[in-house]
């Protein structure tokens, strides 16, 4: 019998206050697809961490192959034949997506073939990349796709993917999932650490589940349900959202024919988008990172006032060359997808940072009441359950997790009449992914106007009353969620809705398969 | 191999302590230093950090020392939080020495009875406007240009400088003076005020002081200057907020100017008594140290500038008193400023020995 490809025992790892992982032990075969999966803070980074080599346990033994190792750091890990997509990137943002690729590797390899390398394996793996592109110009996604490229190249024996479908559409997840099936056959096992419980009952032959650094369980996650497998994670089932049918107002926000040109060489020029969100609905815009979104948003938002004048509406109001403070004084307020830079200061404090946004601590001539301002603070932080020393700690020490739902908190405690969301609940855990988009819908009950610009699709099902897809800068017809599928909004992802981008492309060349990304390097 | 890795969290302790750890660092570099120069290190030492310290005379000429430190540090504590890179104070200073000089040499020349009341505020706005003009020049060309503003401010150091040699070697040099470049002596009347009599510490350093308060006040206290930090640190959010990166490129560049301009008025005005080519020690330079040690905070600036300045004038008494270069400031000012990069390096890392990567 051959031994486990990677097997823990015991592994204990302890920071100063809280101890990260409590005697974990976890066995991987070769050719196995093992899920790890638990809330934020449940340990699981930390425990792929100490695989990894980036920390070292405190205690407990790690075997490869059978033989005990020391992992005393990535490159030791390498040198084993690990592999690691992190969820935050490594990637310098001035050189492009292969010369980054390229400085990890030994010196002898030649960029020349790093490049072709790259977009042999992007192609292989379904993964619309352009090795030549600077990497400051591309999208959370597009980044993502670079570290899933780049360990690919490697060739790994054991393969740790770190929540990778978050960016990607369903068929490409699907496809995503056909090649770790294959990799998975060629005897390479892969640890997939994961929140999504039907990705996982999809995908993997068994998981470990943890909670607070412990493990509740090691089961056949095909042999359980998405409700057993949560209570594992989470202790009881997630809280299910319940709603009517929009009750819909006056028409909010309204976007006619906005057009952009790009505003670098390597960004998404805005091609004659049209859309309407009425007081009292949700409309969501989905769609694959890179495909204009950044772009409608900051022309949304007001960070980048060049459209014309009526191109953007606010209740019939002009506001297309308003910026970001007029237009939120007019009811607009924004969540942005990155948290740290742009919905948040990192080295500035909680309090402070609501400043961004929120003036009703700010008495004459801009003197900030300072007491008015803590408690603000801190009745978002407790309405919002926001875990942290208190309005005092800086942005920077809080978790993702937590720093999402202070911005999200802080925007809706404003009772916006419009707000533009992007990515609510990206890399949050299960539980305060419902309550915010509890809080959406909530908001919508109101008679708020929101506009959900988000990649997952299950969330867009959740809450939105009406779908766009966003392809190549162009916006899809609106469609009911009610009677969307996942099968027609995947496709009109790849721009194949009814005279959108692709459309054209794809009824001169019905030979492509329905559904598949019609871009030129697809193969026939 | 040895290499240096992030800590989770850096100490906050020891990110307040830095500072007072580079400082121990400096003394003892200076302490191998003299030693090797053949020296008795320990009068050395006491020359250089305690006899600038010791007595009410040395005190007052202490606060007459930091005084420009501590507004040109200001201004510049309030560019580099908000990422504007204004190294220029130096011309900024000579600029508001020059506008202030102007005014007094006027006042001078036509023999006017002006009161200080009147006086002293004229003087003060001179100095604002010259230090202010000056750096709006840097602000122009950045926000117009977008032109490098570390390049611009320091290349107009040389301009001010020269500016100000024409000056006193030409149409202002003063006609009886031998020939020697700098203007005639300044009426009495416009003489800043001193606080005791016999000292040359004049109502300038408090004002200085007040400034600190009023930039802190500003800084943490006011919509505004909070506009000015979140430009610095995260331009994204700054936009994310509609908070205009213009606004704070003038705010900061024209505040900072101003600030180091009255440094230079008060110069003019208080010790000096003329305008000569050599106004300016340096103070706009060793600011930019003063405002890094002061952890570009208006408080820890001016515990900072008290510190440059013994610094300072210690060098000058190790000088005249020991017989040691007068370099030596200099070389104490740069082994601090790197014990302090060091120190603030090993805060935020921790060394590791071992392969490397």
């Amino acid at each position: 019998m051959t031994p486990p490809r990677l097997e823990l025992r015991h592994v204990t790892k302890r920071y100063a206050q809280t101890v990260a992982n409590d005697d974990v032990s976890l066995v991987v075969n070769p050719g196995e697809i093992h899920a790890v999966a638990g809330e934020n803070g449940a340990g699981k980074s930390t425990l792929m961490k100490v695989i990894y080599g980036a920390v070292q346990a405190d205690a407990g033994e790690i075997l490869f192959d059978g033989r005990p190792v020391a992992v005393r750091s990535p490159h030791d890990a390498r040198a084993l034949g690990i592999a690691m997509v992190f969820q935050h990137f490594s990637l310098f943002d001035t050189l492009t997506v292969a010369e980054n690729v390229w400085l990890g590797l030994p010196p002898s390899a030649r960029l020349v073939e790093v490049t072709e390398g790259i977009r042999r394996k992007a192609a292989e793996y379904g993964l619309d990349l352009d090795p030549e592109k600077p990497v400051h110009v591309l999208s959370v996604g597009e980044r993502q796709r670079v570290e899933i490229v780049r360990a690919l190249l490697a060739e790994p024996k054991l393969l740790i993917l770190d929540e990778p479908t978050s960016v990607l559409t369903p068929q490409a997840v699907e496809k995503l999932f056909e090649t770790l099936r294959k990799l998975a056959a060629t005897g390479c096992a892969i640890l997939y650490i994961s929140h999504k419980l039907d990705e996982i009952r999809a995908l993997c032959h068994r998981c470990t589940m943890l909670r607070a650094g412990k493990v509740t369980g090691t089961t056949d996650p095909s042999k359980e349900t998405t409700a057993s497998l949560s209570r594992l994670m989470i202790g009881a089932e997630p809280p299910r959202l319940e709603r009517g049918p929009p009750s819909l107002g006056d028409l909010a926000l309204e976007v006619d024919r906005l057009t952009l040109p790009k505003i670098d060489r390597f960004g998404i020029a805005l091609d004659g988008i049209s859309l309407g969100v009425h007081q009292g609905e949700i409309v969501g815009i989905a769609g694959v990172s890179g495909n204009g979104q950044q772009e409608l948003l900051a022309a949304l938002s007001g960070e980048d006032p060049r459209a014309d004048e009526g191109m953007v509406r606010l209740f019939g109001k002009p506001i297309g060359r308003l910026g970001a403070r007029g237009r939120r004084k007019l009811g607009l307020h924004f969540v942005p997808e990155e948290r740290l830079g742009r919905g948040a200061v990192p080295t500035l404090s909680l309090a402070s940072n609501l400043l961004l946004t929120r003036d009703e601590a700010l008495r004459w001539l801009g003197f900030i009441d300072r007491k008015a301002l803590r408690d603000q603070t801190s009745g978002i932080m407790r309405r919002y359950w926001v875990k942290a020393s208190g309005p005092g700690a800086v942005a920077r020490s809080l978790s993702g997790g937590n720093l999402q739902k202070y911005i999200v908190g802080r925007e809706l405690d404003a009772v916006p009449k419009v707000l533009v969301v992007a990515q609510p609940t990206w890399g949050v855990d299960v539980g305060a992914a419902a309550q915010i988009r509890a809080e959406l819908v909530a908001l919508r009950d109101a008679g708020c106007a929101v506009l959900l610009v988000s990649e997952e699709l299950e969330e867009l099902f959740a809450i939105t009353d009406r779908l766009h897809v966003i392809s190549k800068g162009r916006l899809s017809p609106p469609i009911h969620t009610a009677e969307a599928t996942v099968e027609l909004v995947g496709e009109w992802m790849s721009g194949l809705w009814p005279g959108g981008p692709a459309a054209a492309a794809a009824a001169t060349a019905p030979a492509g398969a329905p559904g598949a990304p019609a871009g030129p390097g697809s193969p026939p | 191999m040895i290499r240096l890795e992030p800590r989770p969290v850096p100490s906050l302790a020891m990110s307040v302590l830095s500072p007072a750890i580079a400082l121990a660092l400096t003394v003892a570099a200076g302490f191998v230093l003299f030693l090797a120069l053949g020296k008795d290190p320990g009068r050395v030492l006491q020359v250089f950090l305690l006899e600038p310290m010791n007595g009410v005379r040395a005190l007052t000429e202490l606060g007459l020392k930091s005084t420009p430190l501590v507004l040109c540090a200001l201004g510049l504590a309030l560019c580099y939080r908000s990422n504007v890179w204004n190294i220029g104070a130096e011309g900024q200073f000579l600029m508001g020495a020059i506008a202030a000089g102007g005014l007094a040499l006027f006042v001078t020349q036509e023999s006017l009875a002006v009161s200080r009341w009147v006086f002293l505020p004229a003087l003060v706005l001179a100095g604002a406007a010259g230090g202010g003009l000056w750096a709006g020049v840097v602000a122009l060309l950045r926000d117009r240009f977008n032109a490098n503003e570390i390049l611009v401010s320091l290349m107009l150091v040389y301009v001010a400088n020269l500016f100000l040699s024409w000056l006193v070697f030409g149409p202002w040099k003063d006609p009886h003076g031998f020939n020697f470049p700098q203007t005639m002596a300044f009426a009495a009347q416009t003489e800043l005020p001193r606080i005791v009599r016999g000292m040359r510490l004049h109502w300038g350093s408090l004002f200085a002081l007040a400034a600190a308060f009023v930039v802190w006040f500003y800084m943490f206290r006011t919509y505004h200057g909070l506009q000015l930090q979140v430009g610095g640190p995260s331009p994204a959010a700054a936009r994310y907020a509609g908070f205009s990166a213009r606004s704070a490129i003038w705010t900061t560049l024209v505040t900072s100017g101003a600030l180091a301009g009255v440094a230079g008025a008060f110069e003019v005005a208080g010790p000096m008594g003329q305008l000569t080519p050599h106004v300016s020690s340096g103070y706009g330079f060793t600011a930019i140290i003063v405002a890094f040690v002061g952890r570009l905070h208006p408080l820890g600036c001016v515990l900072a500038s008290l510190l440059l300045s013994v610094f300072l004038i210690g060098g000058e008494l190790a000088q005249s008193r020991v017989g040691l270069p007068s370099a030596l400031t200099g070389v104490f000012q740069g082994v601090l400023l790197l014990s302090l990069l060091a120190c603030d390096t090993l805060v935020h890392n921790r060394l590791r020995l071992g392969r490397a990567r």
